[in-house]
């Protein structure tokens, strides 16, 4: 089986600052780390693999800097790291990234199955995963919560959705995204670590890629973010009450009852 | 599709409604949007625009007749037992041809997990833009655009996305965020049976079952006119007993934070933030509750919070429309004992 993860580097908070001149979101200087939610979907690339052989190939768009993603996914237990990076492939929205995610995966060649998290915490869009699978034109299967079976062909899954869960058989290839149900992902060895190290991370940039310039980057992103702002503090008049728990209590039906008036 | 002097702007009409139905009703999320979708048509009346529901299942016998109620000009129903199901690739392969077809302007859907789902599926093979889990949808009155406000990091910035160049404009949206209109019991429309074609039935995909969550896990908090939430502050599972009997009093629903959660006191079901769920109720009582950004996100549109910590300066209590600094092991059986009352 050969298995693609998908992981994005993401900000180590979701604690961010606006520049007040440019309005763009301040980057520099903020800890970076793996995507919590990809965590599970390598911990499952590695399992599949553990248990069908085959290469598991960790894939990330994403500066330069996302090749310690990539090596530390290395260290957990995949084979090899590609990078997408180039200038033109910035400001790319879920469309355009899930087709330059995409054009990687057909590079890579022969893959079986594509593994992405729920959703990042910075975009928090959880649009990639579908959008790759509209572009390879792959079924998908989403809010992935247990690996009832798998065979080389074929895997059996539980979904969760709000009003409960389903079963279900997908043909490879296919696109699945996982929830933090799945598994409890592994800490890297030192082995693992020291491994990471001397692996070449492959990096591929939009030539490399054959991709349609018209479809990358913020040219090609058909959503345009026109403005970011902090969220509004609620500016309200609160009534506040401090006195004994009887009192309060009392004081707020009095509150409630006035309102009830109205 | 991206536009183009062939295909311009001015041959998309009408605003569309993406209906989802969960154990044989009209799901609540697709009534909240169609009154969404009402405001909106409206502000595009000068291009003739109609509030259209798209509805796909299966035994959806009688169902218009709700839709209409709450607005919809037009209703477009598949009925399949192919749609039974939530399978992905036959119903993306649906809408997408259905959008082909009659090329609505603006398209919505509840950001539920099969609006998530489908939603960025059908904007990928329409070759469009979709904006995901948007608190805010208006019409831009100079360009006629859709301005689609979302939360992103964590509700720590609110962006602001516009899809000028291509069509539809499509947005999900969470289920609390806009209000139901009133029903007009008298409403009626142009109902319109769609099929499904034989070759969207063929996938190598395949829902062999399917299970309801069972009476005690579903919580309905979006029904719910008042809602009690415990924080970290009840420390246990014991703890929520005070925040049970005070829901119960009100004929409430109990919510909660994901602090407690992942402390494993109560279920995920009961979870209300960016991560849980939105609620709107008409009273939200915060019990030991801080109040951080991301709970605030899901809650902050109640139409009169009541907060109860012992810290005056939790950000909660700015929110709150009373602020009651004290004990919640005492506040909460107090107010319990007067509602009994
Ligand atoms: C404030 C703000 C709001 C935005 N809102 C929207 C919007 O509403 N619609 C829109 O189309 N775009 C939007 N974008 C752009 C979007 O964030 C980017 O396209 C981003 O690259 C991917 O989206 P995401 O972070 O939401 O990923 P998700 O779709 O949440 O990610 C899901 C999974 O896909 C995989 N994945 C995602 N990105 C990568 C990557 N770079 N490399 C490898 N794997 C990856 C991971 O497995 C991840 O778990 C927004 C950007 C900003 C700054
Ligand atoms: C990506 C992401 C998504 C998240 N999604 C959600 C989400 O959907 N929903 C959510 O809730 N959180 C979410 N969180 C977590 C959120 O950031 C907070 O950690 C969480 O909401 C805090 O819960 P809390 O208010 O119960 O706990 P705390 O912040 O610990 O607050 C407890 C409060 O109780 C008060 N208190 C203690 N004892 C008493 C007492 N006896 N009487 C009265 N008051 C008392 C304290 O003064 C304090 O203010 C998310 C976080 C991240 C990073």
């Amino acid at each position: 089986m050969k298995i693609v993860v998908c992981v994005k580097q993401v900000p180590g908070t979701t604690e961010v600052s606006i520049d007040p001149e440019t309005k763009r979101l301040i980057r520099e200087g903020v800890s970076i780390e793996m995507n919590p939610f990809d965590t599970y979907a390598l911990e499952q690339g590695i399992l599949l693999k553990e248990k069908h052989g085959g290469e598991l190939v960790v894939l990330s768009m994403g500066p330069k800097r996302a090749e310690l993603t990539l090596r530390e996914a290395i260290a957990c237990g995949a084979d090899r790291g590609v990078l997408l990076n180039g200038r033109p492939l910035g400001g790319s929205d879920t469309y355009a990234t899930s087709y330059i995610l995409s054009q990687g995966i057909k590079k890579i060649k022969d893959v079986n199955l594509v593994i992405c998290g729920k959703q990042a915490v910075d975009g928090d869009t959880a649009q990639v995963g579908p959008g790759i699978a509209a572009h390879l034109g792959w079924p998908q299967v989403t809010y992935v919560s247990k690996f009832i079976e798998s065979g080389e062909s074929e895997l059996k899954l539980e979904r969760m959705h709000e009003s409960g869960s389903d079963v279900s058989v997908v043909a490879l290839p296919a696109v699945l995204t996982v929830l933090k149900d799945v598994n409890i992902p592994r800490i890297p060895t030192l082995k693992g670590r020291l491994n990471s190290r001397k692996v070449d991370i492959t990096v591929w940039d939009e030539t490399d890629l054959e991709t349609d310039f018209e479809k990358i980057g913020l040219g090609g992103s058909p959503t345009r973010v026109v403005s970011t702002r902090k969220p509004d503090a609620r500016d309200k008049h609160t009534i506040v009450l401090k006195g004994s728990a009887s009192d309060s209590a009392r004081e707020l039906m009095k509150i409630l009852k006035s309102r009830l008036e109205l | 599709m991206k536009l183009s002097e062939l295909d311009s702007a001015d041959n998309y009409n009408d605003v569309w409604v993406l209906g989802e139905v969960v154990e044989g009703k009209v799901h609540r999320v697709t009534l909240e949007l169609l009154g969404k979708a009402k405001d909106l048509a409206e502000k595009r009346a000068s291009s003739g625009s109609k509030v259209v529901c798209l509805l796909m299942g299966y035994q959806l016998d009688g169902l218009e007749k709700e839709l209409f109620s709450h607005h919809a000009d037009k209703v477009i129903k598949v009925d399949d037992e192919s749609l039974k199901f939530f399978n992905d690739s036959i119903h993306a392969s649906v809408v997408t041809r259905l959008v082909k077809k009659y090329k609505p302007e603006i398209m919505i859907s509840g950001a539920t997990s099969k609006g998530r789902s489908l939603m960025p599926l059908v904007a990928v093979k329409l070759e469009t833009g979709l904006t995901a889990d948007c608190t805010g949808l208006e019409i831009d009155e100079e360009s006629g655009l859709l301005l689609q406000t979302r939360p992103a990091y964590g509700g720590n910035i609110i962006a602001t996305i516009k899809c000028e160049d291509y069509r539809p404009q499509m947005s999900t949206v969470r289920q609390g965020v806009f209000k139901v209109l009133p029903e007009d019991v008298s409403g009626t429309g142009e109902l319109i049976s769609e099929f499904v074609l034989d070759e969207e039935k063929q996938t190598s995909f395949t829902i062999i079952s399917e299970e309801g969550l069972d009476g005690e896990t579903r919580v309905n908090l979006h029904d719910a006119n008042v809602i009690v939430t415990g924080g970290r502050g009840v420390k246990s599972a014991d703890g929520f007993k005070v925040i049970h009997d005070l829901a119960d009093a009100v004929n409430g629903a109990v919510g909660a934070t994901r602090a407690t959660i992942d402390s494993g006191w109560i279920s995920y079901s009961h979870q209300v933030g960016q991560t849980g769920l939105t609620v709107q109720p008409e009273v939200y009582i915060a019990c030991g509750v801080s109040g951080q950004i991301q709970h605030l996100v899901g809650m902050q549109s109640s139409d009169f919070i009541i907060a109860i910590n012992k810290d005056p300066d939790a950000p909660i209590m700015k929110l709150a429309d009373v602020a009651i600094v004290g004990d919640l092991f005492e506040v909460v059986p107090e107010i319990t004992k007067l509602l009994s009352n």
